[in-house]
């Protein structure tokens, strides 16, 4: 070897190969849970749990919780804790519901079914969570009460401003277009979806030739060409396979001969067509990304990490971590009103019970995803899946016919476990 | 002796901070010229490292004035204190263990590509060239610095202070964590600082330590400044009896 006196000192031991490979062992654990529990599922199913229907069913029920908790990891990463997202959720999602039924054709005169509709009302929406988020960060970060109390508070204060907001009522049909963002009633089609899975694999391939490129001209060590061309081939083929299984469960005859009827045409005799990407999800995805960018990429998740990782370093950094307090629950409160969206959206209507309950998963799910309560550990995509594996869990138990109070008590002892064997995993690392 | 080197590089004047009912720093006045290290001497909770923080930026002084080549400058947070050039080594190192060395060698510095996004490879190949310099030995570039040695992590907090060009370093315990070779690699940086200008106010348990590298050295106890001496006109026993009694031998009170 050339460089023996590096290795010498650096990686005395053979590197295995999935070190080879620079892999997240801990990310491959939750793949291969996830795997195994979706194999467990479709056996106990007859093979009904890994259908294209119920995939496509589980990745829009996902959507909403995932939303949230690529926020929440912020949140938890700087040793804070959201407590009030369900109740953002059920008043942005009540605020729009109302904007687009009684404020704005009552007020301004634009009527349900404008095009203006869905846009002012997600937008105001949007505008809502940051704001109620950034005065959540305003408390804790500026008159220092702690984030459990402030959004203790605000999961009450939250819940009843949507109750007295709608009256309690259920607040629709809503618009649309704004419906489109639900799942079920806004998916891509089988052309497109294939258009974007391949762009997405082009862009990842891109993405991974790029940062070999960077390594090589920094002189960094890289991995072996095999080991780069085996980890494309498995994106490409994770994200193809996707777009495969969604472009495969069929739209229903009935409601494809509705959709013909409001056009005023006749289906064709054995006329079918798939789904596709539901654009709920492609907002996941949309979201997922710009998240890991931030997280990874630029200077505000720079300071996040290092201000969970030692909040004393980053104030003598001169990072203004009190600012970044308010920055951090003001995204948070904008990903709760995209989790409206996509929530009240699924349903066509808003419910005064919306989002009850989500905090707990949304925590759930970054803390499965591996985001440590002690602060400056957490990934996007870790919470991500882990709100997969949580949903998962809850659908599939409910598919076996598993009794609603036992599909609870498994989902509160999984998080409790899987906590436990983070820990495990975290000491034999070494890694604090 | 003051007068002929013309305007000090710092001017600490009449600092004093309390916590609470405790007088960390109580009235003190201390000087550093270019090209010059002070040592600051004391037990434990004499109140060294609060002093230096109310330079550094970390505390804001109850009262008293901090002048620079003259100028009363007001420093409220640790970016002011960056903005004029004084960079700190702190005690406890100010790390953040989750990340790797090159993110926090330049923590609240980054290095942005032309798109605003931090660029980790130039931060990293910047960190190599620097700890290729000071620290030859140092490999673990990709491990969060929790993975690291006492003087691993110590030649890092170094290695921040020195690679933005400070005018004014403060070091605050350095070679506490570290073996005698590498106590030695930072005695010689010390050398070479002070040769290029810099002022360096040294805080340091070792007498014999402070008398081979500093050139003056004030001693501190109970928040209260007890004097301060030029190495070469004492002895080290001089300098254990300040700490200890608290105040000049009577042969210097001259
Ligand atoms: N942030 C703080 N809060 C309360 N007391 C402090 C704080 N920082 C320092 N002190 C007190 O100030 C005194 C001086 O401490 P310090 O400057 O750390 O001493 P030294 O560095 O000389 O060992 C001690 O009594 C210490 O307890
Ligand atoms: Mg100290």
């Amino acid at each position: 070897m050339a460089d023996t006196t590096n290795s010498a000192i650096d990686a005395p031991k053979k590197r295995s190969l999935l070190e080879t490979l620079e892999v997240d062992t801990r990310l491959l654990g939750m793949i291969g849970a996830f795997v195994i529990l979706c194999i467990a599922f479709n056996v106990l199913t007859d093979g009904r749990f890994l259908t294209p229907r119920n995939i496509f069913n589980l990745t829009i029920q996902t959507v909403s919780v995932a939303i949230m908790a690529t926020g929440m990891v912020f949140v938890i990463v700087t040793r804070h804790i959201d407590l009030s997202v369900g109740s953002l959720l059920a008043t942005c999602s009540a605020f729009m519901a109302m904007l687009q039924t009684a404020w704005l054709p009552g007020i301004f005169g634009i009527d349900l079914g404008s095009p203006f509709v869905a846009p002012i009302a997600i937008v105001l929406g949007l505008a809502l969570g940051a704001a109620i988020g950034a005065f959540h960060g305003w408390l804790v970060g500026y008159l220092t009460i702690p984030a459990f109390i402030v959004t203790l508070g605000g999961l009450l204060v939250w819940r009843n401003a949507a109750w007295y907001l709608t009256r309690g009522q259920t607040i629709g049909p809503l618009d649309q277009n704004f419906a489109l963002f639900g799942g079920t009633n806004g998916t891509l089609g089988e052309t497109w979806s294939w258009i974007i899975g391949f762009v997405a694999a082009g862009a990842a391939l891109i993405i991974l030739f790029l940062s070999r490129r960077n390594k090589i001209a920094h002189e960094f060590p890289v991995k072996p060409v095999w080991a780069e061309l085996s980890l494309s081939a498995i994106v490409v083929s994770a994200i193809l396979g996707f777009v495969a299984v969604l472009n495969a469960y069929q739209i229903p005859t009935r409601r494809l001969e509705r959709m013909f009827e409001a056009r005023g045409e006749v289906m064709p005799e054995g006329y079918s067509v798939g789904y596709g990407l539901p654009i709920s999800v492609v907002l996941l995805i949309l979201v997922a990304i710009a998240m890991s960018v931030v997280a990874s990429r630029t200077r505000f998740g720079r300071y996040i990490f290092a201000t969970g990782g030692n909040p004393d370093a980053a104030d003598l950094s001169g990072i203004n971590t009190r600012l970044l307090t308010v920055k951090i629950f003001a995204l948070m409160g904008f990903l709760c009103a995209l989790s409206a969206v996509v929530a009240s959206a699924r349903l066509t209507f808003h419910s005064n019970d919306i989002g009850t309950l989500d905090e707990l998963r949304v925590i759930a799910a970054a803390v499965i995803g591996g985001t440590a309560l002690s602060g400056g550990i957490g990934t996007i995509y870790g919470a991500i899946l882990g709100a997969l594996i949580m949903q998962s869990l809850q659908s599939g138990m409910a598919m076996v016919g598993v009794d609603a109070p036992f599909q609870n008590i498994v989902v509160g002892s999984v998080l409790v476990i899987a906590v436990l064997i983070d820990i495990i995993y975290r000491k034999r690392l070494g890694a604090g | 002796m003051a007068e002929d080197r013309g305007t000090p590089l710092v001017e600490l004047e009449d600092i004093s901070i309390s916590f609470g009912g405790i007088k960390a720093v109580d009235h003190v006045s201390l000087d550093l010229y270019p090209g010059e290290v002070v040592g600051l001497l004391g037990h434990n909770g004499a109140g060294k490292s609060t002093l230096i923080k109310c330079l550094s930026g970390a505390y804001q002084m109850d009262s008293g004035e901090i002048r620079i080549r003259g100028d009363k400058v007001e420093i409220n947070n640790p970016r002011d204190a960056r903005s004029h050039n004084i960079e700190t080594i702190y005690q406890t190192l100010a790390l953040a263990d989750n990340l790797d060395a090159a993110s926090n060698l330049f923590l609240g510095r980054e290095i942005t590509t032309p798109l605003g996004l931090v660029d980790d490879a130039t931060m990293e190949a910047e960190t190599r060239k620097i700890m290729g310099r000071l620290n030859p030995n140092f490999r673990k570039f990709s491990s969060p610095v929790s993975a690291l040695s006492g003087g691993q992590r110590q030649s890092v907090a170094i290695t921040r202070a020195v690679y933005f060009n400070a005018k004014i370093l403060i070091m605050d315990e350095p070679t506490a964590a570290l073996g005698p070779q590498e106590t030695q690699m930072v005695a010689e940086l010390i050398q070479e600082l002070k040769r290029e200008g810099l002022g360096i106010f040294l805080i340091d348990h070792d007498v014999h330590q402070v008398k081979m590298l500093c050139d003056r050295a004030a001693v501190m106890k109970n928040g209260k400044l007890v004097g301060v001496v030029d190495v070469d006109a004492v002895s080290t026993d001089d300098i254990l009896a300040m700490i200890i009694a608290g105040k000049k031998p009577e042969h210097l009170t001259a």
